[in-house]
């Protein structure tokens, strides 16, 4: 149903007047022009499309956007703050936490909802939360040694 | 000796060895340059840039074909190979860098831009370091040598009194008189050196290479900015869904696309075997998509998941003989004969085949997500009917390839409808596209006899691959006997398989290793000696004796004949130039068959190491990947139907079933770089599968090892 839809995306408001039945990936990517959350397999098996929405990682392409009216969105061009990288992506750059880069997004998104509520995780607690998240690469390793070196600093606000 | 001419200059000498323009033959002709010089040190390129992109099927050997410097200092190198996540991005500008002596962070890369970049195969068989890394260090190499030739012009003292650092050249002990190689090259072309050879950096002198280098696509990969293909927009671009048939070999008898074309804002494209539905909106054309109606002829399927390796010794033909030595019918004493099998594997990058067309002024140009930017403009270009020249590839990051994205349909599909339709066209196929229309690794057979002597030395290894082609197929051990052969070809295409196959990351070689390392395994467990102490008994070459052993120190190894109990195995493979020796440890619950891999260790040969943190990386990448081929990946298929359509039941390895890995890079400096791609996927079946059988006693011969299959091997 075409209607009016407000959120706040990456600290701003965005209003929309359109069908609030469309995806949140595909909004996000097309009428938003924000392009670094990715498809990976649109049934929400692959987590990369994965963006916070009040704190909590969803999958963006399992999400209308009736579903994130008057909610707060948090995509992969949000974790800049005031032009300096939040400590997550900072250790994965440290880490090599990424290979061809593709689920680069989700995983930092997905780590950064989980870091938000569980400030300091145990390793086994880490890798739980990410078994939801496919990387094809192999940079598991590093993207576990990444996010405990973020949340050791304070990583994820 | 080099002549200098007193006449000419420093001004006029730079002049005269830069061009006018950024990468554009205008300017000086050699004769006019020659003149000038008086016949010195370098000469003008007289190739014009048309028929320096034109080479084919070599490397071009103009510097300029690689490098611009520009005048504030920035390196640019042209690479034909693309970035898909292996780290040739960063390493291939380390190379540069080392060679011309400026800082790494000073490169930008240029890659798989069919227009700006120098003519290349393609990115596959760990080949861009081995291959065209030398071409890429001759060239700066080359750079570097007349840069500091016209340095020594302009500050007036002889070349080997200067230095350079950071692209800064500059009089050694008196560091005010200096001159950067933005200064003297100004972005233009640099000429030719002529009566000297530039001379590669030794690796005492490296300061980039062999050093490790955090990855230079990093900043854009974190916050979001790198480009793959589906991030391109172009103006008036639409989104294009195709219909497919519901199986491989199915033909349309019936197409209702009415309802398709009264929806707002829908172009229909029906063009032979093109059908096809464009909208402004992706999630509008996938609707679109669903309401055209279509039957569909199947044909009877010949093979399914089950009966596939029947089927191909049954239909094997003649065999290519890879391999005569000795006579392995000499031998008959106690022969052991083993039957491996592995499945078809989806390479399932975690970014579709995705690309984007658009024509304008009469040329096409197509961003797409490939490994084979020069092959997908010939196919394009091939499939339009119109002139390469009018065809320009561009090669955005690619969100992992693994021997998948060298097939470029979507790319030659995107061309098409852009050219039918006149708007730009995005065609992204949808992961269940992407399980149907990708080409598999192709399931395999591997028979071996083999027979060991009371000393426990090999002698005889009778090797017959079906479908896996012969890549590692050779024996590696000292074999009097042997008989290497062949059938299928590597999948032997279409008149063999029920869908399209080709090269999964070490194409054919994981199977082939698969079945002989195991098969090594279960000799010297015949034999009652420790696994490790037979590989070394039985081999003399000295690059594969180091890996085994530096991977067993690593690993803590104690020594015991198979099975011990410990659950622990070693394997080695050598696959693009490089030696890879995998030790590890696995957990079997006998319960529920499930294998829990808890630790690898890595020992890699791979010569000269660029970036050894890349290369770990790599390493670590083929073995966290190699698991899924080993305990979950095999695609499920009846004839051309595909069960598997999306990871639900296509079963990437996920975090909690990595183990922890541990990489040593072994010092091989003296030796060329060799691949860093592949080779650590290659051991990845027969290690666990040795260990398993070193845990449990169980053997299994196929894989992927599910728990299903475990639990049938331990019950038999």
């Amino acid at each position: 149903m075409k209607r009016s839809i407000q959120f706040r995306l990456n600290g701003k408001p965005v209003a929309l007047d359109t069908d609030d039945e469309r995806t949140l990936l595909w909004v996000l990517r097309t009428d938003l022009d924000l392009t670094g959350t990715k498809y990976g397999c649109g049934e929400g098996v692959c987590g990369a499309c994965t963006v916070a929405v009040d704190g909590t990682a969803v999958r963006s392409c399992q999400t209308t956007l009736a579903a994130v009216q008057g909610k707060n969105v948090v995509t992969v061009e949000g974790l800049e703050r005031g032009g300096h990288l939040d400590p997550l992506q900072q250790a994965f750059i440290d880490h090599g936490g990424f290979q061809c880069g593709y689920c680069t997004s989700g995983m930092l998104m997905n780590a950064w909802a989980f870091l938000q509520k569980q400030p300091h995780p145990s390793r086994d607690a880490i890798v739980q939360e990410m078994d939801a998240n496919l990387c094809r690469c192999g940079a598991h390793q590093r993207i576990v040694a990444a996010i405990q070196e973020a949340a050791g600093k304070g990583g994820a606000r | 000796m080099r002549k200098h001419n007193a006449n000419v200059d420093a001004d006029d000498l730079h002049r005269a060895a830069l061009f006018s323009n950024t990468r554009d033959g205008r300017g000086f002709t050699r004769r006019s340059f020659n003149k000038l010089l008086g016949g010195g040190i370098v000469v003008l390129i007289t190739t014009k840039p048309a028929t320096l992109f034109a080479q084919r099927r070599a490397y071009p050997e103009d510097l300029n074909a690689y490098l611009r410097i520009d005048e504030n200092g920035r390196v640019t190198l042209f690479s034909g190979k693309i970035e898909m996540g292996q780290g040739v991005h960063t390493s291939l500008a380390q190379m540069a860098a080392e060679e011309l002596g400026v800082s790494l962070d000073s490169m930008t890369m240029v890659m798989g831009d069919t227009d700006q970049c120098p003519w290349d195969q393609g990115t596959w068989g760990s080949q861009s370091t081995r291959m065209f890394g030398p071409a890429v260090r001759a060239a700066a190499a080359e750079a570097r040598a007349v840069l500091m030739n016209l340095a020594a012009k302009k500050l007036g003292v002889a070349r080997e009194k200067l230095v350079v650092e950071n692209g800064v050249v500059s009089v050694a002990g008196d560091a005010s008189r200096k001159v950067t190689y933005g200064e003297l090259a100004k972005g233009k072309q640099i000429a030719r050196l002529v009566d000297e050879k530039a001379t590669l950096r030794m690796v005492k002198e490296f300061k980039v290479i062999g050093h490790s280098a955090k990855r230079l696509d990093g900043l854009e990969k974190v916050t979001g900015r790198a480009q793959y293909a589906g991030d391109i927009r172009r103006p008036g671009m639409l989104y294009a869904r195709i219909l497919r048939p519901p199986a491989h070999g199915a033909t349309r008898k019936s197409l209702d696309t009415s309802k398709a074309k009264a929806m707002s804002g829908v172009t229909v494209v029906e063009k032979d075997d093109l059908v096809a539905v464009l909208h402004a909106d992706p999630e509008a054309a996938g609707h679109a998509l669903t309401l055209i109606k279509a039957e569909w002829d199947q044909p009877a399927a010949a093979f399914d998941t089950e009966s596939v390796g029947d089927f191909f010794v049954k239909n094997g033909g003649e065999a290519e003989v890879r391999t005569t030595r000795g006579d392995v019918s000499s031998v008959t004493a106690n022969v052991v004969r083993s039957t491996f099998r592995t499945g078809y594997l989806a390479h399932a990058p975690m970014e579709p085949h995705t690309a984007v067309a658009e024509l304008k002024d009469g040329k096409m140009t197509v961003w797409a997500g490939t490994q084979t930017p020069f092959g997908a403009r010939t196919r394009i270009a091939q499939t339009l009917a119109v002139d390469e020249k009018n065809v320009r590839v561009i090669t955005p990051f690619v969100g992992g390839g693994f021997g998948g994205k060298s097939a470029v349909n979507q790319a030659v599909e995107a061309a098409r409808l852009a050219q039918i339709t006149g708007r730009p066209v995005m065609v992204a196929w949808t992961r269940g596209e992407e399980f149907f229309f990708d080409t598999f690794g192709p399931a395999a057979v591997v028979k071996i006899a083999s027979a060991v002597d009371d000393q426990g030395k090999i002698t005889s290894w009778d090797y017959q691959v079906y479908a896996a082609g012969d890549r590692s197929a050779e024996v590696l051990y000292d074999v009097p006997n042997v008989s290497v052969k062949s059938y299928l070809g590597r999948g032997g295409g279409a008149r063999v398989h029920p869908f399209a196959v080709g090269p999964w990351r070490a194409p054919g070689a994981a199977t082939n290793v698969f079945g002989r390392e195991s098969q090594i395994d279960i000799m010297a467990a015949a034999a009652k000696i420790d696994p490790l102490e037979f590989r070394l008994r039985n081999a003399s070459d000295a690059r594969l004796r180091r890996v085994l052993k530096a991977a067993a120190e690593a690993f803590g190894w104690k020594a015991a004949p198979g099975p011990s109990g410990q659950g622990r195995a070693i394997a080695v493979g050598f696959d693009a130039g490089s030696y890879c020796a995998l030790a590890a440890e696995v957990a079997v619950d006998r319960a529920t068959g499930t294998i829990a891999v808890k630790r690898v260790v890595a020992a890699q040969d791979m010569g000269l190491v660029i970036n050894p943190d890349g290369a770990k990386m790599q390493i670590e990448g083929c073995i966290t990947m190699g698991l899924g081929y080993v305990l979950s990946e095999e695609l499920n298929f009846k004839g051309g139907a595909i069960a598997d359509r999306n990871f639900d039941t296509y079963e990437l390895p996920r975090f909690a079933a990595v183990p922890h890995i541990e990489t040593l890079l072994i010092s091989n400096d003296d030796l060329a770089p060799q691949g860093g791609g592949e080779p650590a996927i290659v051991p990845m079946g027969a290690v666990i599968a040795n260990a398993v059988f070193d845990a449990t006693g169980v053997r299994m011969l196929r894989l992927p090892m599910t728990r299903e299959r475990v639990l049938a091997a331990m019950k038999a």
